[in-house]
């Protein structure tokens, strides 16, 4: 894989992103020419007001979607080129994706879901899973359904499920955003300390300034350019 | 609905008739005989009473083979045969009641093609039947007749159909009629199983067959058999093979065994003349060549200094027929040379 | 890739599967629809292979099923002759000889044939195969042409002949022989039925041998009738319509059964909606997550067909001894009731079951290759009705029937059949958009809060139970429409056997002899005796029967006429004219008036009478002008006038006198019975499939509701939260159900009816030859509205239940998941 190459200090490399929304109410322009990279390692928060495009680039960079302009490599996929299965076999196998609303499978108890995209990426360890769910304060609740979580649990396993198969590169999108503040800030610490743990990068978005305070590098955007 | 039906029992029915039941012997030949005459060595042959059907015998046939060359300089064979099968030893001879069955096989042969058709009838009612004179076999619209005017057996009209194939030829003989055997009474196997049989087989023939590719003016040479039994074969005897031949030099040669435990041979050689010289074991030798059925034997009667090789015209001549055999026309070379007609029965389906 | 890709799609039909654990009704939702759907296609296809297998198994077997025949024309004689005449010119033909044996009551069949040139026939005679597969023990070629000769027929049928004078004939048992039909040698069929040297018909090869004189110059007496063109004596082209009807019913309630299979798919796709979109974000490939769908499908297609065809056979089993006596009873058409396993059989049901799933997975399957990785707010939901979708229906539901004339106008079975589907799909279409009305129309009535509330979420929620409800649509107008045949028939053929079943008692002699005497010995007893003497003849070119009967009030009063000449009965007494079927007026488009051809000189027609149940022609003339025409007809069978209290006094003492069996004399409300059973046995199975259709659309509606029970908590808790209890929220939504399926019960009734119009106007008369009046039965209409009710109680029961039981906490999260 990619993370292998120890050449590749740079895990993500975007310059002049350009992302237009077609609705039926006319084009909205989201991106206008952003430029970032991301570090192996790193830990980069975006910050900015809703609708300031946050989200869209954090897809742009996961593979969920492509730009319409401008170059984008993630973790030396070329990702203007990729088709559906290059950009899923990105997914899978380098990035750990944490989604505001959680998104586990509701069928699937808690010990499936965790190691589910590991499993999926064909990395999966059991030992590791253990203490993945022991740090994350799961041990107990490993035979329960998503269903019975409340959304801090909920969002433990989100992460768990992102971290298992140690991806180089870990995205969050609003990852508190559904919990509690008190809540909110444990799930995020928790989430930081593991990452760092594991050596992944991370990138978060959040409007929450704590949080992206607690990053290694800030950026902001608005108009939907970098500042 | 029903109607439909019915053909299940005519199917059960027809398994009764001379097909099928093989374990009784070659198309039921070594059956029951319970009832029916038997032949005798003292009867004879009288004409033309013989040429007729003899309705109190259980089995009879009208057999004529006819080795031909086509003015295309092909040569190509003929066959007519009807078959009667008594199904009670008496009967009334008129009406649906009467218990005659009726089979006839035509089948013309060419190098490269062998085409044959199959006909049944009940007797009784003058679908099929065989009148001595003036002389007439038919079945349906198949017949071998005497011309009008025409007495015995000496002059034939030999026509039959079948759906790519059909011919109409004439027939003349220039020899006297031959009786196998002792007076025609012809031994089939050793414990005495035996049959009326006589031949004539000077016919010279001609006229046309019509076959797929078009019709063909021919002229040759044909061999009419006549014969009836009861029982003509033992349990045993599993088939038989049978060889008729026209020589060159003017002499004919049938030569026949029946397969059984030990094969059973028998034959005649008939001079020119029409002097016939019996056959039995140890006077004649058949050697089949390889295949089943053998379609290449050596012929051997060492006392008349004959040892020929035949050969099928067309190997492809099975008859595909209720009951399945194969006959075709052969060529003869060795010690003479000429032509003739192989029969054999009782090979198992290939 | 280092992954193996097994693994991982092991991993994610795994995660797909999971879905189906958690929510094991939805499983057995989806499982019973294709499950019932497919036990009622395949049940109904083995009903109808096994019938049609029976009638071509000997046809199979000998290449003689389409045998063309040879009749003469007109009242001619075929004879032995001829027979003979036609061979003799190169024509490969056999005959036959077709008759009745009567043995007091009972009837049967006499079929004479000749073995040795049947067999010749076709080719298949030479393969030798039949007999390899064993004929007969004792089989005896010899014993069956030779007077007495031997008959062959089955043990029930020997039976039915035990007594019968057969002049010796031996009867050999055997099991294969068509079910009350002896077979005997032509010879011997001339001499039991005193034919002399006539003959019935000849069968003739399909392909002639060529060079064989034209049938004119020949035998120019005789016309050549081909099967193929499906002649009224071919049961195939009686019992077609028999199989047509049970096929539509089936694919009706295939359709049916799809409904569920639909909504359960449908709903499996929206609840997992999340998890594809997850799964993709995963990393798993669209184009995986399609083919891993479409297998998981494909395996639940699969296990539910297979369960569906054991239902099936099962069903099928227990149907087919009612479709035996069906067909037999109504059509002479002889089937064994028993049932074997076919493979094509089985593949039809698997790949019904197959195409069903596809069809009812596509949209779910197109909706999940055409979903956004990235969710732009919520897609409409699938249950969601949507304006343009009623409107579409309407605008579809629009274009089939105005489909519908031109499937009538092509005629036919076929037609009426395909018009009939028009009829049905249209009215399934326009159901949804006719409540939806309902509904805005109630919503502008609507006082108070509540019942505003009540109505308008109804509208909101019929979306989802269209589907559902347009298939509870279907059922019930199905068993309206069959329901109402079936009535009219009975009470048709009820009043009809009144009629005609008007004399006391039915006495049949067994000789002419014992007929004679029976009438001397009836003379001083009995108010009047009517002789009925018959004979077989062709009319129209098919095989029919002549009546010769007495003038007697009987007739004059009670015959079930439908169309009458004056002075009809005068004029038959005095041999001017004749009655016919209503069955032969029909097919050969004869109406009073027209001249018939007859044997021994046409007549005129002065009347038409109504025959259910039979589907040759029938002649009825005086009973003089017959005793001309058929003087070799045997004169047994007269109907006897007497006081009815006097009637069983009197068959005692007939019975007693002449030493009759008991079924040589037939009093009238035997008959009747007897006659009556027929036709209920006819319809047992439509009856059945009735049953279950609606046990079907009673699965699609719970189905449906509890989809929706699982959509709508985040209508209901508002609701509830406003301070309506669970419990009469629970009992609002039960009786939503109810009034939902009144008012589609209300809406079947129209088209039910027209439905049964089209089977007793258009398709029976193609089917049968003769048109039924309608009978509209109330109580049949009240006891469907129950069911209609019933239904939607059960189906709504288990929903409505939930609801009352479902925990705050559950309304709560409504709220809690609220953003």
């Amino acid at each position: 894989m990619n993370d292998a190459s120890p050449a590749l200090a740079e895990i993500a490399h975007a310059r002049g992103i350009h992302k237009t929304y077609h609705t039926p109410g006319g084009e909205v322009p989201v991106l206008r020419g952003v430029d970032l990279s991301v570090r192996r390692g790193e830990s980069v928060a975006i910050t900015g007001e809703s609708g300031s495009g946050k989200s869209t680039l954090l897809h742009l960079i996961g593979g969920l979607d492509a730009p319409d302009d401008g170059a984008l490599s993630v973790l030396g996929t070329d990702l203007r080129a990729a088709d559906d299965t290059a950009r899923a076999t990105l997914r899978r196998n380098g990035i750990g994706m944490i989604f505001q609303q959680f998104n586990l499978i509701p069928s699937l108890d808690v010990r499936a879901n965790l190691g589910f995209q590991a499993r999926l990426a064909g990395r999966f360890d059991a030992a590791r899973a253990e203490t993945l769910a022991r740090d994350l304060g799961l041990s107990a609740l490993l035979g329960r359904y998503p269903e019975q979580l409340s959304g801090g649990q909920q969002q433990r396993v989100a992460i768990g499920r992102a971290l298992a198969g140690n991806p180089p590169l870990v995205l969050a999108d609003e990852p508190t955003g559904n919990l509690d503040e008190a809540t909110g800030d444990a799930v995020a610490q928790l989430m930081l300390a593991l990452v760092r743990q594991r050596g992944s990068a991370l990138v978060l978005v959040t409007h929450s300034a704590r949080l992206a305070d607690l990053c290694d590098r800030r950026v902001h955007l608005r108009a939907g350019r970098l500042a | 609905m029903n109607a439909r039906r019915a053909g299940l029992v005519a199917a059960l029915l027809l398994a009764a008739l001379p097909g099928a039941a093989q374990e009784r012997g070659f198309a039921g030949l070594g059956g029951d005989n319970a009832g029916y005459a038997l032949p005798d060595r003292a009867r004879g042959l009288t004409f033309p009473r013989d040429h007729g059907a003899h309705e109190d015998f259980r089995i009879e046939w009208w057999y004529l083979t006819a080795n031909l060359r086509g003015e295309d300089g092909r040569d190509y064979g003929v066959q007519w045969t009807l078959f009667r099968s008594a199904l009670a030893p008496e009967g009334p001879l008129q009406g649906w009641a009467a218990p005659q069955a009726w089979m006839a096989h035509a089948a013309a042969t060419s190098p490269d093609g062998h085409h044959f058709a199959e006909r049944f009838g009940r007797g009784g009612i003058g679908q099929a039947g065989v009148t001595a004179a003036p002389f007439a076999a038919w079945i349906d619209d198949w017949q071998m007749a005497a011309p009008e005017g025409a007495a015995g057996i000496d002059r034939l009209r030999v026509t039959a159909r079948g759906g790519d194939f059909g011919y109409d030829l004439s027939a003349t003989a220039h020899g006297p009629l031959v009786a196998h055997g002792q007076n025609g009474f012809s031994v089939k196997s050793a414990s005495g199983q035996a049959s009326h049989y006589y031949s004539q087989p000077f016919y010279d023939i001609e006229g046309t067959l019509a076959l797929p590719g078009g019709e063909v003016k021919v002229a040759g040479q044909a061999w009419l058999d006549r014969e009836w039994s009861s029982q003509p074969l033992d349990r045993s005897q599993r088939g038989w093979d049978w060889i008729a031949l026209h020589l060159d030099d003017g002499r004919k040669l049938m030569a026949a065994q029946v397969r059984g435990d030990a094969p059973f041979l028998f034959g005649s050689l008939i001079a020119p003349d029409g002097t016939v010289q019996p056959l039995r074991q140890g006077d004649l030798m058949l050697d089949a060549g390889r295949g089943s059925p053998p379609t290449r034997w050596r012929v051997r009667v060492p006392g008349a200094g004959i040892d020929v090789t035949i050969d099928a015209v067309n190997p492809d001549s099975g008859m595909a027929t209720s009951v399945p055999y194969w006959e075709g026309p052969v060529t003869v070379e060795g010690s003479s040379r000429g032509r003739g007609y192989l029969e054999m029965t009782g090979y198992p389906a290939r | 890739m280092t992954t193996g890709r097994l693994a991982r799609w092991r991993l994610v039909l795994g995660a797909l599967v999971s879905h189906w654990m958690r929510r094991p009704l939805q499983l057995a939702m989806l499982l019973a629809g294709l499950m019932l759907a497919t036990a009622l296609w395949s049940g109904v296809q083995a009903v109808n292979a096994e019938a049609r297998a029976s009638y071509a198994t000997a046809a199979d077997r000998l290449g003689t099923g389409a045998l063309p025949r040879l009749e003469p024309a007109g009242g001619q004689a075929l004879t032995t002759a001829d027979f003979v005449a036609l061979r003799r010119a190169g024509w490969q033909v056999s005959p036959v000889v077709e008759g009745r044996l009567r043995n007091g009551t009972a009837r049967v069949s006499l079929l004479g044939i000749e073995p040795v040139t049947r067999l010749g026939l076709t080719p298949a005679a030479n393969d030798g195969g039949d007999a390899s597969a064993g004929p007969g023990p004792q089989a005896d070629l010899g014993a069956f042409i030779t007077p007495p000769g031997q008959g062959y027929a089955t043990a029930a049928t020997a039976r039915a002949l035990d007594g019968a004078d057969l002049r010796g004939l031996a009867i050999v048992i055997d099991a294969d022989a068509p079910p009350n039909t002896l077979i005997v040698d032509v010879g011997i069929a001339q001499g039991l039925l005193g034919m002399g040297e006539n003959l019935t018909a000849l069968v003739a090869a399909t392909a002639q041998p060529p060079g064989a004189p034209p049938l004119d110059r020949i035998a120019p007496h005789l016309t050549l009738s081909d099967p193929q063109a499906g002649s009224a004596a071919d049961p195939a082209a009686l019992t077609d319509s028999f199989h047509l009807n049970l096929t539509a019913f089936a694919l009706l309630s295939f359709i049916v059964g799809l409904f569920i299979t639909q909504s359960a798919v449908g709903l499996a796709f929206e609840q997992r909606g999340g998890v594809l979109r997850t799964l993709r974000a995963l990393g798993v490939p669209r184009a995986e997550v399609l083919a891993l769908m479409a297998a998981e499908l494909a395996v639940a297609a699969l296990v539910a067909g297979a369960a569906g065809i054991v239902l099936g056979w099962a069903m099928a089993a227990a149907l087919m001894p009612g479709v035996a006596a069906t067909l037999s009873g109504l059509y002479g058409a002889d089937v064994a009731g028993s049932l074997q396993l076919r493979p094509g059989w089985v593949l039809s049901g698997l790949g019904m079951a197959l195409a069903g799933t596809a069809l009812a997975g596509a949209r779910g399957l197109i909706q999940t290759a055409r979903m956004p990785l990235l969710a732009a707010g919520m897609a409409a939901p699938w249950a969601q009705a949507t304006a343009r979708g009623l409107r579409l229906q309407v605008i579809a539901a629009g274009v089939l029937v105005l489909a519908l004339p031109l499937c009538l106008a092509v005629g036919g079975l076929v037609g009426g059949f395909a018009a009939l589907a028009c009829g049905l799909l249209a009215a399934a279409l326009v159901l949804p958009a006719v409540l939806d009305a309902v509904l805005r129309l109630a919503a502008t009535r609507a006082r108070g809060v509540l019942t505003g509330w009540f109505v308008a979420d109804t509208r909101q929620q019929l979306g989802g139970l269209s589907l559902a409800l347009m298939a509870l649509m279907l059922a019930l107008a199905a068993n309206i429409g069959v329901g109402t045949m079936v009535g009219s028939f009975r009470s048709t053929f009820t009043g009809w056997l009144d009629q005609r079943l008007s004399a006391e008692l039915y006495v049949t002699a067994r000789t002419e002899d014992e007929g004679r005497a029976i009438r001397d010995w009836l003379a001083t007893r009995a108010d009047a005796i009517l002789p009925i003497w018959n004979a077989e003849a062709s009319l129209a070119g098919q095989p029919g029967r002549i009546y010769g009967v007495a003038d007697d009030p009987t007739y004059r009063d009670n015959w079930p006429l439908l169309a009458a000449a004056p002075g009809l009965w005068d004029s038959l007494a005095e041999g001017r004219a004749v009655l016919v079927n209503e069955q032969l007026s029909r097919r050969a488009g004869l109406d009073i008036g027209d001249r018939i051809d007859l044997p021994g000189g046409a007549l005129p027609i002065a009347g038409v009478y109504s025959d259910y149940g039979n589907p040759s022609p029938q002649v009825m003339m005086g009973l003089d002008d017959f005793g001309h025409r058929f003087p070799d007809a045997p004169r047994l069978y007269q109907a006897v006038r007497v006081a009815p209290d006097r009637a069983g006094a009197l068959a005692a003492g007939l019975a007693d006198r002449f030493d009759l069996p008991a079924s040589a004399i037939v009093d009238q409300s035997q008959a009747k019975r007897v006659s009556l059973q027929i036709f209920e046995r006819t319809f047992a199975v439509t009856a059945a499939l009735n049953v279950l259709t609606l046990a079907v659309a009673g699965i699609a509606l719970l189905t449906g509701l509890l989809t929706l029970a699982s959509i709508r908590l985040p209508q209901l808790a508002p609701v509830w939260a406003a301070g309506i209890p669970r419990r009469r929220l629970a009992r609002l939504d039960l009786l939503r159900t109810l009034l939902l399926a009144v008012a589609t019960g209300a809406f079947a009734v129209p088209v039910g009816l027209g439905l049964a119009w089209m089977l007793l106007a258009v398709v029976n008369v193609e089917a049968f030859g003769w048109r039924l009046p309608m009978d509209v039965s109330v109580p049949l209409l009240a006891r469907l509205g129950a069911a209609s009710v019933l239904t939607a109680l059960a189906a709504g029961a288990l929903p409505a239940l939930r609801l009352a039981r479902i925990t705050p906490g559950q309304l709560l999260r409504v709220f809690a998941d609220e953003r």
